[in-house]
C-alpha cells in the first residue's frame, strides 16, 4: 500500500450536520486529514467524477485526492451505497478503501455493500476505538 | 461556594444525568474529543444538536399537520433525530425517536403525534440538562477551577 506519511487523507459523507462535525472530529484524534460532504454529489464533485456523464472522459483527475471514503448510507438522493458504487466503478478511483457506517444492523445491507466492494461496514454512533481500529486495519498505520 | 464543592456538584450532577438515563456513553465519547487544541468541542456539537433538532421539530410539526400527511417524511425526520441524539449520548431523547419511528411505519397518525409530543418533552428536558452542566463547568472555570472528568466506574 502506497505511504501515506502521518496523515491519510480521508473524505467522510453524512447528510446530517452533527454526525459530519463528531466523524470530522474522530477522524482528527487519529490524526487524519478529513474534508467533509454533505452528501453523494458533492462527494464525487470533490474527488472528480462528473455525475453526469458516463465513463471514464468525465474524469477531471487521474489520482485520487483521499486515501480513504467513510460514507453513510442512509442519505438522501443518492445513498452511501450508489456512491460506492460510482467509487468503485471509476479506474482511478476503484481502489479507495470504501467504508460504509449506518445506524441500522441490517445484515441484508451490509452484504450488499461489502459485495459492492466495501472494505467495511461500521454501526454509528462511531466511536473513537472504532476510527483507530479502522485506521489501522485499512491502512497499515506505522506504529 | 468554594472550587471544590462545586466540582463535587458537577460529579454528582453529571452521574445523575447517566443513572436517569439522559445520557448514555456516546457522551462520554465526546467529552475525550475535547481537549486544548479543541476546548469547546462538547459545548459546540451539543449546540449545534439543539439548534439543528429544533428546526427538524418544526418540521414534524408541519408535517404531521398535512392533510395527507407523508408517513415516509415524517420517518426521514425523525431518522435524522435519531441519529444526531445517538451521536451525542441524548439516550432519552433517542429512545422516543425509535418509538415514533415504528409508529411511522404503522402509519399511524393519533400515536405519531402523542410521539412528537414525548420526544419534544426529552428534547427540552435534554436541553435544560445540558444547559445546566455547561453553566456548572463555566462557573468552575470562572472561579479558577478544572473541569473533573467523568469516571464511568464510579457508577
Amino acid at each position: 500500500m502506497a505511504d501515506y506519511g502521518d496523515e491519510p487523507h480521508v473524505l467522510a459523507v453524512d447528510d446530517n450536520l452533527v454526525d459530519r462535525k463528531m466523524i470530522e472530529a474522530l477522524l482528527k484524534n487519529s490524526s487524519c486529514k478529513v474534508t467533509t460532504a454533505e452528501n453523494g454529489m458533492r462527494a464525487l464533485e470533490y474527488l472528480g467524477i462528473r455525475d453526469d456523464q458516463p465513463g471514464e472522459s468525465s474524469a477531471s483527475a487521474t489520482t485520487s485526492k483521499v486515501n480513504l471514503i467513510i460514507t453513510d448510507y442512509c442519505m438522501p438522493g443518492m445513498t452511501g451505497f450508489e456512491l460506492l458504487k460510482k467509487v468503485k466503478g471509476s479506474s482511478f478511483l476503484k481502489e479507495v478503501p470504501v467504508v460504509i457506517m449506518s445506524s441500522e444492523n441490517v445484515p441484508t445491507r451490509i452484504n450488499k455493500c461489502l459485495a459492492e466492494g466495501a472494505q467495511m461496514f461500521m454501526l454509528k454512533p462511531l466511536k473513537a476505538s472504532d476510527v483507530k481500529k479502522l485506521r489501522c486495519h485499512l491502512m497499515n498505520c506505522r506504529t | 461556594m468554594e472550587v471544590g464543592q462545586m466540582q463535587r456538584r458537577l460529579v454528582e450532577f453529571t452521574k445523575s444525568l447517566f443513572v436517569e438515563g439522559f445520557l448514555d456513553g456516546q457522551f462520554l465519547q465526546l467529552q475525550q474529543l475535547q481537549d486544548d487544541s479543541n476546548p469547546d468541542f462538547v459545548v459546540e456539537v451539543v449546540s449545534l444538536f439543539f439548534q439543528d433538532s429544533e428546526k427538524l421539530l418544526n418540521d414534524l410539526t408541519s408535517a404531521l399537520e398535512q392533510q395527507d400527511v407523508d408517513f415516509k417524511k415524517v420517518d426521514a425526520h425523525v431518522h435524522q433525530l435519531k441519529g444526531s441524539s445517538s451521536s451525542i449520548g441524548a439516550q432519552r431523547v433517542k429512545n422516543a425517536c425509535v418509538v415514533f419511528r415504528s409508529f411511522c411505519e404503522e402509519q399511524n397518525l393519533q400515536e405519531c403525534m402523542r410521539c412528537l409530543q414525548l420526544v419534544k418533552q426529552e428534547f427540552y428536558l435534554a436541553k435544560n440538562k445540558f444547559e445546566t452542566l455547561f453553566t456548572m463547568e463555566q462557573q468552575i472555570v470562572a472561579a479558577g477551577g478544572s473541569i473533573p472528568a467523568t469516571e464511568i466506574t464510579s457508577f
